[in-house]
């Protein structure tokens, strides 16, 4: 019985460990990553972390001798030396030496992330509260491709009401895609506050601040997946903005970039046409969670002060331009950010009839993408 | 009432100190305006580790459990600011207060009423920090380092209430370190010269000349913010004109020689305890004394090592690079020595003394952990992740902290006229020193293995280390209730100190009896040089 009793409780908090890390790719260390230079990285890591380990090694043991040794309860007689110029000057010199050891290496990484070649692929990376913005830039503007990567993690499964799938966290609706083997560039910028690109594997972090545009680059070695977050604290979805990049071969790249081209081409065409209202809200409300229930709520809420109220009140129910006008170049001094930037016409159109029509506001305003594209145009 | 015999007719000295509440409000005796500032800075440090463990308690799982991100980041922000500002710095202006008049043999400090002003900022500034709490909005929210944008355009409403508070503890920190170097400087008893002085009051006379100069930085930034915020600037505003990287520059310019604030007084806390249990003189006295000012000088240059990934050109990555592994040097040089200072001495090891060697252990791992921070290819991968955190942690809390409370423990019989109990003490140390290991020392991994710092919530490969620490956290969170008892025990009972307390002190303040008199030293004592520093 009383075994049994034991047993029952080993069961539960292995469950305990098993069911929630099941899927964890469990590391302890830095990773080596997938190029020339995070190696370069891991390499320079390690060697430093072992000058550190026999450093702690040499210092602590000496300090462990002497406590085991030199003990009053032993009945020793404490010494009464106090100076001892010449092993002062040893290790005051010999440290120096250990880290000039250390600076070289570190010289030549930091030197070869730095170099500033030509790259073959320009990207550039947009931090959103709370999301990235990537642009494959072309010369031709209407090859240009440009998407939102926003969490996929469900609330769900952040609020605990169901198990947490693989990724958790660390997944993103469109990830960025990148050929191997190839020099991308990314310059890296901010459209609200400081937002920090990081992808481990690639030992690229740098910071997109508003106002510069920062360079940084890669030539990713090895196919496959790379997840890595925010890496500055960006506000209250900080932990919420993952960065994902899926390397592939240079043919599945560019057959890849050939059919988001066609995408963006179709985007326009979509833009062009007549809407009906059943298209409009139901575009509208897909919009409206991925881009606006975080603050606003799925319910349009809010959580009042910080983040309005849709329902009944406000611009929603108020003039049609001024509303328009709100979500297209934000609120100065508040959360409610430009969307003119991250959304296409057809999408902002869409999103403003679902708000003047969902949740009980039901004003039957309808706005059709062309007006906001040639809104957005004549800007 | 007092053991020291004044000559003149200022029958001050004769009676002991005012009754009841206004002792407090109106005193100008540095050893009650002391108590004060360590009774204050713990209450804080209690304040502070709540919030520490509010945060430690939603990361004990991933997904969010009990606040939601926005409240998460308020008690990010808000931990930071109570602990650097509320209780590390006027623990430390505690024992300044209490020890260095003592120390030099002066019979105060040399501006008390002064002194009584910086102290009594203190409790509105924190007030007013706290109620942001309560306000609609919120606290801050944007991490301790405050950076802008984040916290000027998108800060919530309270952030003025935070530049105003911060203001009032600069004031309160110059003021009171303008009285420790004019203390230092001229009230030294005949015959003490500047290199006879107890390291304490050396670290300590540097620790104040560095706030000094950095605190009015501190205040110029959270001016500039303030300015963005209500009167249209846009110092750092990129949309009009500004630089939110200069921001970074000016805040680190304060903030790296605020973080050797923070720790130059314990390293002379830790060169008086460490001599007196092992029965032996400091070793290398001199060599203290100028790494102890190399430290402060490079703190001045080494600031943007916070900043690597900011989009520093080739050229000041790696300028700051060289001059933050300098900082090795002369840090090595003081941990030797405390080393070499224990070396064939005769030890015992008393709460004071275990807590000075786990300072000198735990500070060191602390230490090597930054040196490799300080490697800018390397920080690429560190910067921003929980490797961070427990750096700066393990400098900070086995660091600072438990200086702080080494000295506790060891000059404690000298203030109370009790003996703590050792015991307890004991105890004490160990639930510490294992729950901060236990706390610490995974975020490490978690780090490496690439969490950032800052979230609330984690991918799953990060939970187990999260839990941990977590357990660690809460083991050492309410240990600090132990630390409380056994002080309040020690003020009321105890077996009774002697004025030598400790077998192997030296320095004045073991020379007048203990409990400490009321006023000491208003005749200055004959300093015997060679015992001055231990």
């Amino acid at each position: 019985m009383e075994t049994g009793k034991q047993h029952k409780w080993l069961v539960a908090l292995s469950l305990l460990f098993s069911a929630t890390y099941a899927q964890a790719d469990w590391t302890v260390n830095m990773r080596q990553g997938v190029t020339e230079i995070s190696r370069q990285v891991y390499d320079l890591h390690m060697m430093i972390f072992w000058v550190c380990v026999v450093i702690g090694v040499v210092v602590f043991g000496i300090m462990l001798v002497s406590m085991l040794m030199h003990r009053k309860s032993l009945g020793v007689e404490p010494a009464t030396f106090h100076d001892n110029t010449t092993i002062e000057v040893a290790w005051t010199v010999i440290p120096v030496l250990i880290l000039l050891g250390m600076a070289i290496p570190a010289t030549n990484t930091l030197s070869a992330m730095y170099d500033a070649g030509d790259a073959e692929i320009d990207i550039e990376v947009r931090g959103y509260q709370w999301k990235w913005q990537y642009t494959y830039l072309n010369d031709d503007p209407a090859k240009e491709v440009k998407f939102m990567s926003t969490l996929l993690t469900p609330q769900e499964e952040i609020q605990n009401k169901v198990a947490k799938r693989e990724h958790y966290l660390l997944d993103v609706d469109n990830e960025l895609v990148i050929p191997i083997n190839t020099r991308v560039r990314f310059l890296i910028t901010s459209q609200d506050v400081i937002h920090s690109w990081w992808v481990p594997d690639f030992a690229v972090k740098k910071d997109a601040v508003p106002g510069y545009v920062h360079e940084a680059w890669t030539v990713v070695e090895e196919p496959g997946v790379y997840r890595g977050q925010c890496a500055e604290l960006c506000g209250k979805d900080h932990g919420y903005m993952p960065v994902v990049v899926r390397a592939v071969e240079r043919a599945e790249y560019d057959q890849w970039l050939a059919e988001k081209q066609q995408e963006a081409a179709e985007v326009f065409a979509i833009v062009g046409k007549d809407w009906t209202m059943d298209e409009l809200m139901e575009e509208g409300e897909s919009v409206y969670l991925r881009n606006c229930a975080s603050c606003h709520q799925a319910n349009g809420q809010g959580i009042p002060p910080a983040f309005p109220s849709l329902v009944g009140q406000g611009l929603s129910v108020g003039p049609i331009q001024d509303h328009i006008d709100i979500v297209v170049h934000g609120k100065a001094g508040t959360a409610m950010q430009a969307f003119g930037a991250q959304l296409n016409a057809a999408e902002i159109a869409a999103v403003v009839t679902y708000e003047r029509n969902a949740w009980g506001n039901n004003t039957g305003d309808m706005v059709q993408p062309k007006v906001i594209n040639d809104q957005l145009a004549g800007q | 009432m007092s053991a020291v015999i004044e000559q003149h007719h200022d029958d001050h000295d004769h009676h002991g100190p005012a009754k009841g509440i206004m002792r407090w409000v109106f005193t100008t005796n540095h050893k009650d305006i002391g108590s004060m500032y360590l009774w204050f800075s713990f209450a804080m440090f209690l304040l502070g580790g709540s919030f520490a463990l509010v945060i430690r308690a939603e990361l004990f799982q991933p997904g969010l459990q009990i606040v939601n991100p926005d409240f998460f980041n308020q008690m990010t922000t808000m931990h930071g600011l109570v602990m650097v500002f509320g209780a590390v710095m006027p623990a430390f202006v505690g024992l300044a207060n209490w020890l260095v008049p003592m120390m030099i043999g002066a019979p105060d400090m040399a501006l008390p009423r002064m002194n009584n002003y910086s102290f009594w900022i203190l409790p509105f500034a924190f007030t007013m920090l706290a109620s942001t709490l309560f306000m609609e909005g919120g606290a801050p929210n944007f991490g301790w380092t405050f950076y802008a944008p984040l916290s000027t355009d998108y800060g919530p409403p309270s952030t003025t209430f935070f530049i105003f508070a911060v203001h009032l503890m600069g004031v309160s920190s110059i003021m009171g370190s303008i009285n420790v170097i004019v203390t230092i400087l001229n009230m030294r008893a005949p015959g003490m010269t500047l290199m006879q002085m107890p390291l304490f009051v050396w670290t300590w006379l540097i620790t104040a000349y560095l706030l000094v100069a950095v605190m009015p930085v501190l205040a110029g930034v959270v001016t500039m913010m303030l300015m963005d915020i209500h009167f249209g600037t846009a110092f750092f505003n990129a949309g009009g004109g500004g630089d939110p990287v200069l921001f970074q520059h000016v805040f680190w310019f304060f903030g790296h020689p605020e973080v050797y604030i923070m720790i130059l007084p314990a390293f002379g806390v830790i060169s008086a305890i460490i001599p007196t249990f092992a029965r032996k003189r400091l070793f290398g006295y001199p060599s203290m004394v100028y790494a102890t000012a190399s430290i402060a000088f490079l703190s001045f240059i080494v600031w943007a090592h916070h900043m690597f990934t900011v989009g520093m050109p080739l050229a000041g990555e790696l300028y700051f690079m060289y001059a933050t592994m300098l900082i090795a040097v002369p840090t090595g040089v003081k941990v030797f020595n405390w080393v070499a200072t224990m070396w064939q001495g005769a030890m015992t090891f008393e709460t004071p003394m275990l807590f000075a060697i786990a300072f000198v252990i735990l500070f060191t791992i602390g230490g090597l952990s930054g040196l490799m921070l300080a490697i800018a290819p390397a920080d690429f991968q560190y910067h921003d992740t929980y490797f961070v955190v427990a750096h700066f942690h393990y400098v900070l809390v086995p660091g600072a902290v438990f200086s702080i409370m080494a000295a506790v423990y060891y000059w404690i019989p000298k203030w109370t006229g009790n003996m703590y109990d050792e015991t307890l003490g004991k105890v004490h140390f160990w639930l510490s020193f294992i729950g901060i290991n236990v706390l610490f020392f995974p975020q490490h991994f978690i780090g490496l293995a690439g969490m950032p710092r800052r979230i609330p919530d984690y991918a799953l490969q990060f939970a187990d280390y999260n839990m941990i620490s977590t357990v660690g956290a809460f083991i050492f969170g309410f240990s600090q209730l132990l630390f409380l008892f056994i002080v309040v025990k020690c003020v009321y009972t105890g077996k009774k100190a002697t004025a030598q307390v400790w077998e192997g002190a030296h320095g004045l303040e073991w020379t007048v009896p203990s409990p400490a008199p009321y006023h000491t030293f208003s005749t200055p004592p004959k300093v015997d040089l060679k015992e001055a520093h231990g």
